[in-house]
């Protein structure tokens, strides 16, 4: 590889030129940091700026680019030049705009410029250190796409797979395709107007999935085990008595639902005390069937009342919202007015919730005369007339009611199907419910055999972010496998996870990582012979990339991995690294910043701030033109969770007199891209203390705080309050050593 | 027996917007937009339920339908676009058909002995007679006593030319044409109302 050559190009436009000595800054860079090309352009992301660059890359042999400017989430289109090692200094939003106000005021001038001239030094150790990644790539690699489940939600999936030119292997544990909506009668609306029923979909997918070419059907199968990584999965399937090996690129889960067993509900509700309560499956079937009786004497079924939250959002039951049974009870009232021009369908619910278009629904049922009641069903007693007598807490009108029914159907919740056997107690998050799991996939990795539960049993990830990623990379949820949810909702989930499910195979193929890092050609490599086997990093990693071999060291499984640097952050012995990230880079980068003498009462206070969400609040501060503390220097991680605790002790042994660490919410509102990574480095930080009482230092002048995208309004002021606590510390005394 | 939806069926068909209860989901916007709701035993969401529980004496005999003053603020909010003002009154006039509305009540008694035969009478409003009948109404004592209180505002609206102070002005022009017209409404009302 040829060597690297740096190029440093200051940039003086958006007022950097008149606040800042550039000629001092290009002395740092050139004389101080030995950087062999050194310009300064008054306006570098125009035309001729970036020819400027160009023509250095072209003519000086300058491969390596340190640029001077803005944040580096500005002009990223401008300083795009497909190179490997690029960094940038942001001078502007980080610098100028949280700290110029135009006094003449010459300690003010002297800060301004001793910022700009540190983080100018930061940004060239940090490109010197930088290595460019060599990708992860192997024969071997398969794009086929495995489904898991062969319900609405797998057929939509292979089926999208299937269509955009990949191959889906199929797997389904019963003889027949179709799952949970092969049961039904009629299915609520997925298109405009949303008002009327809909032919049940299930019989044309799967005659669409069983005539594709691309598709190849499993069925009456099991998965007996799941071993690899995306791109390299070989997954065990037990069919017909045969056992095959299916080598994958990526798979889908859609393992559907379980309904909540009806014989655990309340007594009250009645089920079993008369054959005319029934569950909504029951109802569905019965609808299907043809005709609504009542169960106990076949007379048609003419007052029918629907208790919606049958267990649902109720502690001793399903603490959740099963989000499709307010439809679905609606349709059923549907059926009912449909079938009996003179019929009575009273729905009982708590909040009646019509997510997406349902409220549409909702009215057309209301139309034709469905009557809607807030209130609990609190005794089921058999009428002397045949039917039921229902006594009802009635809330809109304050009193106890006695309804006449012939039917009473419980709308009972979705339970999930992956890996959980009690949804009210799932394990903490990112942790794996071990001795519980039923293991759809028995996956073969060493956290564990099942899917990780994000709440109740789903193995859903993060709530809005990320739809359809689990916490195993290259496995992705969809439908109410991954939260309870309708049918429309479901074929749109199958649909976008069918495509996150292609994303992966391609990237793996390219050896580039997906989501959050998109594209990201560098993955962790370890000096095995520094290693002590403590398995932290296999523990810790968020996505459970990391295996052991046999000598029990850890064996990593780049395709899985998702670059966080989790692994890095918990090594004891620093040994993990990646190319162009690594414990020295950032040790080596703080140990560079400048440190003014004790006596010129400049304290120095290091922001390790994450890159996906305080480094943008920060950039934002900058927007604003809030002002901070001009003692503050900041690095940006990837993730909190790469913090490893040997920085603070390198930041104090430097003479920094505070640290501050900004990571994302952690705890069951996660907010971290990495799931666990600003939760572990808060653990670690727990630790820290011990570091600190052994230099002799006050365990305040380190700090962790969750900081969200928003926080640019309070970011300040927490910032600059942190800075007056380690001001009105005495100075660190390792200062000068 | 609770719900027993004959009541509120004969609502929809047989009173005036009575078919847009049933559409009701119950939210209370209504209720919390009423600038009287403090004052209504029911609030419209509560009126409209009670229709649908079957609650007939009830609704009939409740006074809550009469206290609307058609400031509009329910229908303007009403996420259902429920036309609100106009149902209550149905409600009112559909009680009164069916023999439940009580003549004492303040507002009934105002439309239907005061205002209604101030009105058709002449074909025109008479302020000083509207309110004098208006005052008086309870008997000579009261009706006094609430003139000399609402002395200044009738000398304001006076100078302001707010109030015609002559009681009788006779009749309006073409009375004869306003008399048939108000048969044939009438006519019409009581052949909706027996559900021909």
């Amino acid at each position: 590889m040829e060597a690297k050559k740096i190029g440093c190009y200051i940039c003086t436009g958006c007022g950097i030129g008149e606040a800042l000595n550039v000629a001092a800054l290009e002395k740092v860079a050139s004389k101080e940091q030995k950087i062999p090309v050194t310009k300064s352009h008054p306006f570098l992301c125009g035309t001729e700026g970036i020819a400027l660059i160009r023509q250095d890359m072209a003519n000086e042999g300058v491969n390596a680019l340190l640029i001077a400017a803005c944040s580096h989430r500005n002009k990223t289109d401008e300083f795009e030049f497909n190179i490997p090692l690029l960094d940038r200094v942001d001078l502007r939003d980080k610098v100028l705009w949280v700290l110029e106000d135009g006094s003449k005021d010459s300690t003010a001038k002297e800060d301004l410029q001793m910022m700009a001239a540190d983080y100018l030094r930061m940004g060239s150790v940090k490109l010197k250190k930088m290595n460019a990644p060599d990708p992860f790539l192997e024969s071997g690699f398969s794009k086929d796409v495995l489904v898991v489940g062969g319900g609405v939600a797998g057929l939509t999936a292979a089926k999208e797979v299937a269509d955009t030119g990949y191959r889906a292997i199929l797997v389904e544990k019963s003889d027949q395709l179709g799952g949970m909506v092969a049961r039904m009668h009629k299915t609520t609306p997925t298109l405009p107007p949303y008002r009327t029923l809909e032919d049940n979909p299930v019989q044309g997918l799967i005659a669409a999935v069983e005539g594709h070419s691309r598709i190849k059907i499993y069925k009456g199968a099991a998965i007996h085990k799941t071993q690899g990584a995306p791109g390299l999965f070989d997954v065990t399937i037990h069919a017909g008595g045969t056992e095959t090996t299916e080598r994958v690129g990526s798979i889908v889960l859609t393992t559907g639902y379980n309904l909540y067993d009806p014989a655990k509900l309340d007594k009250k509700l009645g089920y079993g005390s008369s054959p005319d309560v029934v569950t909504s499956l029951e109802f569905e079937e019965m609808a299907k069937a043809g005709k609504i009786v009542r169960k106990s004497d076949g007379k048609p079924a003419k007052r029918v009342a629907f208790s919606l939250c049958a267990g649902q959002r109720d502690s001793n039951h399903l603490e959740y919202c099963s989000a499709a049974c307010c439809s679905y009870s609606l349709k059923h009232a549907l059926y009912l007015m449909e079938q009996y021009a003179d019929a009575s369908a009273y729905i009982l619910f708590q909040e009646l919730r019509t997510p997406g278009q349902m409220e549409e629904f909702y009215r057309r049922v209301q139309e034709e005369g469905g009557v809607i009641i807030k209130g609990d069903v609190e005794k089921v007693e058999k009428a002397a007339a045949g039917g039921l007598t229902v006594q009802i807490h009635d809330k809109l009108v304050r009193g106890k009611e006695q309804l006449e029914v012939d039917l009473l159907v419980l709308a009972t919740g979705m339970v999930s199907s992956v890996d959980t056997t009690d949804p009210n107690n799932p394990s903490p998050v990112g942790q794996v419910a071990e001795d519980a799991a039923r293991y759809v996939l028995n996956l073969q990795y060493r956290q564990g055999r099942s899917m990780p539960e994000l709440k109740w049993g789903f193995p859903d990830s993060h709530f809005i972010c990320f739809p359809y990623e689990t916490r195993r990379t290259g496995i992705y949820a969809a439908g109410p496998a991954r939260r309870p949810m309708g049918i429309a909702e479901t074929i749109t989930d199958a649909t976008g996870a069918a495509l996150k499910a292609i994303q992966v195979v391609e990237s793996v193929a390219r050896g580039a990582a997906v989501h959050p890092r998109s594209g990201d050609l560098s993955y962790p490599s370890f000096r095995a012979e520094g290693c002590t086997q403590c398995k932290r990093c296999t523990e810790e990693c968020p996505f459970g990339a990391i295996n052991e071999d046999e000598k029990g060291n850890p064996l990593f499984n780049p395709t899985r991995c998702r670059r966080c640097g989790t692994c890095m952050g918990a090594c004891p012995q620093k040994i993990i690294s990646f190319a162009n990230y690594s414990v020295d880079m950032i040790g080596s980068m703080l140990k560079e910043v400048e440190v003014p003498a004790e006596d010129e009462e400049k304290p120095r206070i290091l922001l390790f701030a994450c890159v996906n969400d305080a480094i943008p609040a920060l950039d934002m501060v900058g927007q604003n033109r809030s002002k901070l503390s001009p003692y503050i220097r900041i690095i940006p991680l990837r993730c909190m969770g790469s913090m490893n605790l040997v920085w603070v002790a390198d930041a104090m042994s430097s003479g920094f007199d505070g640290v501050l660490l900004m990571g994302c919410r952690h705890g069951d509102d996660y907010q971290c891209h990495n799931v666990r990574g600003s939760s572990l480095a808060e653990t670690r930080l727990s630790k820290v203390s011990e570091t600190l009482d052994r230099l002799q230092l006050e365990s305040d002048r380190v700090k962790m705080v969750e900081v969200n995208i928003m926080d640019a309004d309070t970011l300040p002021q927490l910032i600059n309050d942190f800075a007056a606590q380690i001001a009105s510390l005495a100075p660190n005394p390792y200062k000068e050593f | 027996m609770a719900y027993d939806l004959s009541f509120a069926r004969d609502v929809y068909k047989n009173s005036e917007m009575g078919h847009w209860i049933k559409m009701c989901k119950q939210c209370g916007v209504c209720a919390g937009s009423c600038p009287l709701g403090p004052h209504w035993e029911f609030s419209p969401r509560q009126l409209f339920q009670m229709v649908r529980a079957g609650k007939k004496e009830e609704v009939l005999k409740s006074h809550s339908m009469w206290m609307c003053t058609s400031c509009y603020n329910c229908i303007v909010r009403c996420p259902r676009g429920l036309p609100i003002t106009h149902i209550v009154h149905g409600l009112a006039r559909y009680a009164s058909v069916k023999g439940y509305a009580d003549p004492d009540q303040v507002t009934n008694r105002f439309a239907t002995r005061i205002f209604w035969t101030n009105i058709v009478s002449t074909g025109r409003v008479g302020e000083a007679m509207l309110t004098m009948r208006l005052y008086f109404v309870d008997g000579i004592a009261a009706g006094i006593k609430q003139g000399l209180e609402m002395k200044d505002s009738a000398l304001g609206m006076l100078k302001a030319k707010r109030l015609n102070p002559i009681p009788l002005r006779g009749k309006i022009k073409g009375y004869a044409g306003f008399q048939a017209m108000l048969t044939k409404a009438q006519e019409l009302e009581e052949k909706r109302e027996s559900g021909v």
